[in-house]
């Protein structure tokens, strides 16, 4: 697969911590990549590697097939999580200032910036000051700022953060726009209903190292153990009966909030689920039947959890 | 397109020079300066001795011939007693002398006034009474042509100076260039605290809105830090610049008609501080020199004032910290003021050649008296090499200090943060 970024066994100290331990992540290009992971695991760290901020102490990062240097941050656009603007700068002066230090000539820079203005419909804010904004407002000034050049690749750190969940949709909408228009986005969040539906790949980093990385579904289906939820009308005890072979592990739920009985089974393979629904079906009316898939959350939650646990490290341990 | 560097420099400097607040005090401080300036000479055309009358009643007979009037202060001689003279109302004053006012003149002279006089006229009145009681002590010696002789022995002198290794003789004052070496330090120290503290500010603020980490996605800290230093420094380099100029078109105006005044051509000093100033040689070199040195002390000072905005999140941790930026610059002026009184002396050169932390304020002390230029030329060197360490320094201490949010670091958690990768 072609990848637009990979960082290589990154390392990096700081006085009395290790930030990132052995790290490796690979994106790949047109992709919305997800970064997660608990606070102070390291993803800022990473990030502002990546961004050509600090250097890693070892390993190395490639962009687009070469060693990552200073010439290519115009290539990359990063929404920091941590972000501000100028206060008693205008914003359209503020965007402008941006866009040069990003290498776009000033005419260049003031025609995208119009269309962006327009875009998301804050044109009439161009002469006014930032320290008038509210934060809602200045986070969609800091987005065009981000953007506005046409990086390849593209950082956003808790984007919605700070947005109403209108302006939230808006800024998704974008977000999966420029992926369409072949920009590869780097995301990092701990919101991870909304790391299901944007990203395609994900990385989770815990306590300085890479514990978890893959495609969203393939890690879904991983975690899922092979479980299935049905509900059904009919006898329970006839249908444990009917499909006590086949299953790895068959346990009854109540009855749901329509008046279906629940029970959720485990399958080793497709032949088994054709053999459990062809069981399932002689002994019950089934009226639903599907894989259960973990949501992101407890994928996040069992993997840190699991890892601390595995490397007996207590909540007060850093 | 412009580099970097050249967009922060420019957003640094316009952010600053459009300010209301830069433009008034561009403007207002000269005005104050030049009221500072002429305000002695103003004081001495337009304070003139109050006029007074007095009537004297000279019991000696002797005394009262002697006493001369001038513009303002008129003596009338006067026969009668004081109650007389006291209904007079032209009678400003009145002075009595008593019989025994030549033998005893402490005891035997007084002067009526309505209010306490005027300094003036009280020395005025005076001298004249010393005068003449000496004049008439003197005739009772009996001695021939003693006049004569006092005024021949009478010696007149006001020490002119005149620089040694100038093949010309130009007047020079050294009461002028003990002023010029005062105004420049304070203006140097001014600048330095003003401007040093602007650079620490500006950056804790960007760090305090958080605009820094959008800022440093886009261009090296480095060149955002540099950036700052010198967009900053341009701004005082423009304001130095404006007062410069409108001081010397002032002085251009002011002086011919300041040395016409029939009062200076009898005081060489003043003459001297006069051809000096209009001295445009010596005054360009003097302002060269202290750019050199202002900008040198400008960049030497706020480099460390950049790594101490760096390292915290909020002023009052800077202010506490600045000390270390602060401190060297106090020592500095105080250790000026006493370069000021022996600009020859062996600590003056190890104070403005040596110490890169104290040499542009010492400098300053000695720059009117006259320095050979080797020694300029080494002392800047110094300074600019001990900067160009410094701000690697500071630039290592700056990367990392930018991210670090919460405690107040410690001097030598700065100095381990240089470190870092």
């Amino acid at each position: 697969m072609d990848n637009i970024l990979t960082a290589e066994h990154i390392v990096k100290d700081y006085a009395k911590h290790r930030a990132l331990d052995d790290v490796s992540i690979s994106v790949p290009r047109g992709k919305i990549y997800g970064l997660l992971g608990p606070n102070g695991a390291g993803k800022t760290t990473l990030i502002r590697i990546i961004n050509h901020i600090t250097a890693p102490d070892q390993g190395q990062v490639i962009f687009n097939g070469h060693q990552l240097t200073a010439a290519d941050i115009v290539n990359i656009g990063y929404l920091p999580e941590e972000r501000g603007l100028y206060k008693k700068m205008k914003v359209g002066e503020q965007c402008l200032f941006f866009a040069r230090l990003k290498g776009l000539d000033k005419k260049e820079a003031e025609r995208s910036l119009h269309e962006w203005f327009d875009r998301l419909d804050i044109a009439s804010w161009w002469d006014k000051k930032v320290e008038e904004l509210s934060k809602g407002m200045a986070q969609k000034v800091q987005f065009i700022v981000t953007v506005l050049h046409r990086p390849e690749l593209l950082i956003f750190d808790e984007p919605f953060s700070g947005f109403d969940p209108i302006n939230a949709g808006i800024l998704k909408r974008e977000i999966l726009k420029l992926r369409d228009e072949g920009a590869t986005v780097i995301f990092s969040t701990h919101n991870m209903s909304s790391v299901e539906e944007l990203c395609d790949d994900i990385t989770l980093i815990n306590r300085s190292r890479n514990i978890l990385s893959g495609s969203v579904h393939e890690l879904r289906e991983r975690f899922s153990n092979r479980r299935y939820e049905l509900s059904f009308i009919g006898d329970p005890q006839a249908l444990q009966a009917a499909v006590g072979g086949i299953t790895t592990s068959f346990e009854l739920g109540g009855v749901d909030a329509n008046g279906y009985a629940t029970a959720t089974a485990a399958l080793a393979d497709a032949d088994a689920v054709r053999a459990f629904v062809g069981a399932a079906n002689g002994a019950v009316m089934l009226n639903s039947f599907r894989h259960l898939l973990p949501s992101m959350d407890e994928i996040f939650v069992n993997a840190v959890e699991t890892y601390n646990s595995e490397h007996s490290i207590t909540p007060d341990q850093q | 397109m412009k580099s970097a560097l050249g967009i922060i420099i420019s957003r640094e400097y316009l952010e600053r020079v459009k300010r209301k607040s830069f433009i008034i005090t561009t403007l207002v401080v000269p005005i104050v300066m030049i009221a500072m300036m002429f305000a002695p000479a103003l004081i001495m055309l337009f304070d003139k001795p109050e006029e007074a009358n007095i009537a004297v009643i000279d019991e000696t007979g002797r005394i009262s011939g002697l006493l001369k009037s001038n513009d303002e202060i008129r003596f009338v001689h006067f026969a009668g007693t004081l109650d007389q003279v006291r209904e007079d109302e032209d009678i400003d004053m009145i002075l009595t002398i008593g019989p025994r006012a030549i033998k005893d003149p402490q005891e035997s002279i007084k002067l009526y006034a309505h209010g306490s006089p005027a300094m003036m006229t009280d020395a005025y009145v005076t001298g004249q009474l010393k005068d003449a009681i000496m004049d008439i002590r003197l005739e009772q010696y009996n001695i021939e042509n003693i006049k004569k002789i006092l005024d021949d022995v009478q010696v007149d002198l006001s020490l002119q100076t005149v620089k040694m290794d100038k093949g010309e003789d130009k007047g020079i004052s050294s009461t002028l260039n003990y002023f010029l070496a005062l105004i420049m330090d304070m203006l140097l120290y001014m600048f330095i605290l003003i401007y040093g503290q602007m650079v620490m500010t500006s950056i804790v603020e960007e760090k305090n809105n958080r605009v820094l980490e959008l800022v440093v996605s886009s261009v090296k800290p480095t060149v955002l830090m540099l950036g700052k230093i010198i967009g900053i420094g341009l701004v005082a380099i423009t304001q130095i610049l404006i007062w410069g100029v409108i001081l010397s078109v002032c002085s251009g105006w002011s002086l011919p008609l300041l040395a016409a005044m029939p009062e200076a051509a009898s005081e060489p000093e003043l003459m001297g501080a006069i051809s000096q100033l209009g001295d445009f040689g010596f005054m360009a070199g003097l302002f060269v020199n202290m750019i050199l040195f202002f900008v040198g002390g400008y960049l030497f000072y706020s480099s460390i004032y950049a790594a101490i905005g760096s390292a915290v999140d909020n002023i009052q941790d800077a202010s506490q910290l600045s000390t270390i930026a602060t401190m060297p610059v106090v020592i500095g002026i105080i250790a000026s003021m006493s370069v000021i009184n022996n600009p020859g002396s062996t600590l003056a050169f190890v104070l403005s050649v040596v110490v890169p932390f104290t040499s542009p304020m010492a400098m300053m002390s000695r720059l009117p008296f006259g320095v050979p230029a080797w020694e300029i030329a080494l002392s800047l060197a110094i300074l600019y090499l001990s900067f160009l360490g410094l701000i690697w320094l500071s630039a290592k201490i700056y990367r990392v200090g930018i991210f670090m949010y919460g405690k107040k670091p410690s001097l030598a958690e700065l100095l381990r943060w240089a470190k870092y990768k």
